[in-house]
């Protein structure tokens, strides 16, 4: 990212040293105006992942039931915030351990489109409305993305 | 400053002091809810600043008829296209995405552009996806992302229309 930054930042200065400095600023301003709903998620992130590991995310996708899997998975996934290099491989743990298709797809799913954590940055550009209604949306997607998956595994019927 | 200012000021200072006192005292949850606040502030900063750099350059040197050709009214079909490949593009996560959504809408793009990219670069980010493939199979990684970039286009078309109708605004992150 820094690099492809560098190099972008150089060929405009080259190019225009006037623009350059006010693309600086704007990037400057659009930053501290979104810096206090930043702080506000990386507090909620730091608790959160305090109070639900990793461990207890695994323990709780495991359970026997699918049904109640799928619950567990939804909600998790749209709770907590994690990179893929972390997701992925605890799916790909999960899934050695006989957790179903449809549970892991819940969980990543979630994972990637309700963001419980990041509603203080949406919240700041959308508005309230909109990102509640986004989320919703996105929640109702990953379970669509879990049926198909379960069906298509022969996991459901 | 407005209340709700105040009253986050007010938890921020709290959420210091815990922290502090809790490595004082060598207690443990605090200890670790700091490092998860570290190691979080720590990948983001990877990101974050060379992300809003390349928003400033865009903002000045991206001509705002170029936007509006290819992501705006008139774009069409394309310009779902282009938010897709864009999305793609994307590194880090939503948090990256909102900034280069208002970028986009500023410079004329419109909502069901928007929205497509917002929910692409969830769902569609390439690096993700290839790793999520190697993990959990590429059949399972064919089917995630063929079903959620459907959904995703047609909820975006959904609600961009919807709120094209109330006169929404996306704000520049102020609010």
């Amino acid at each position: 990212m820094y690099v492809i930054a560098g190099l972008a930042l150089l060929a405009s200065f080259i190019a225009n040293r006037g623009k350059t400095l006010k693309a600086l600023k704007i990037a400057a301003k659009r930053f501290a105006n979104i810096l206090p709903a930043f702080l506000v998620m990386l507090v909620l992130i730091s608790i959160v992942l305090f109070l639900i590991p990793d461990e207890m995310i695994s323990r709780y996708l495991g359970t026997s039931n699918k049904s109640v899997g799928v619950l567990l998975a939804a909600i998790l996934g749209s709770i907590t915030l994690m990179p893929g290099f972390v997701a992925f491989p605890l799916s790909g743990i999960l899934l050695q351990k006989g957790v179903a298709y449809t549970v892991i797809a819940t969980f990543t799913t979630t994972l990637m489109m309700v963001g419980v954590l990041t509603y203080p940055i949406e919240k700041a550009y959308f508005g309230a409305k909109v990102t509640i209604l986004r989320n919703a949306v996105g929640l109702l997607i990953a379970l669509c993305v879990a049926v198909v998956i379960g069906i298509f595994f022969g996991e459901i019927f | 400053m407005k209340r709700s200012n105040i009253v986050k000021l007010a938890a921020l200072v709290i959420y210091i002091v815990f922290l502090v006192v809790s490595f004082l005292l060598d207690y443990s949850p605090g200890e670790e809810i700091a490092r998860n606040f570290t190691s979080f502030s720590l990948d983001m900063l990877k990101i974050i600043p060379g992300a809003f750099i390349l928003i400033g350059l865009f903002d000045v040197w991206v001509k705002r008829e170029t936007v509006e050709k290819h992501l705006g009214d008139v774009s069409g079909i394309m310009g779902y296209v282009w938010a897709i490949l864009l999305a793609g593009a994307t590194v880090g996560g939503l948090y990256v995405a909102f900034p280069v959504a208002y970028s986009m809408y500023s410079k004329g793009a419109r909502l069901n552009v928007i929205f497509t990219y917002i929910g692409a670069a969830a769902v569609c980010r390439i690096p993700m996806t290839i790793f999520e493939a190697s993990f959990l199979g590429i059949t399972f990684s064919v089917i995630r992302l063929a079903v959620s970039l459907i959904l995703v286009i047609i909820s975006a078309i959904l609600l961009g229309n919807y709120l094209k109708k109330k006169d929404y605004k996306i704000s520049d992150g102020s609010r």
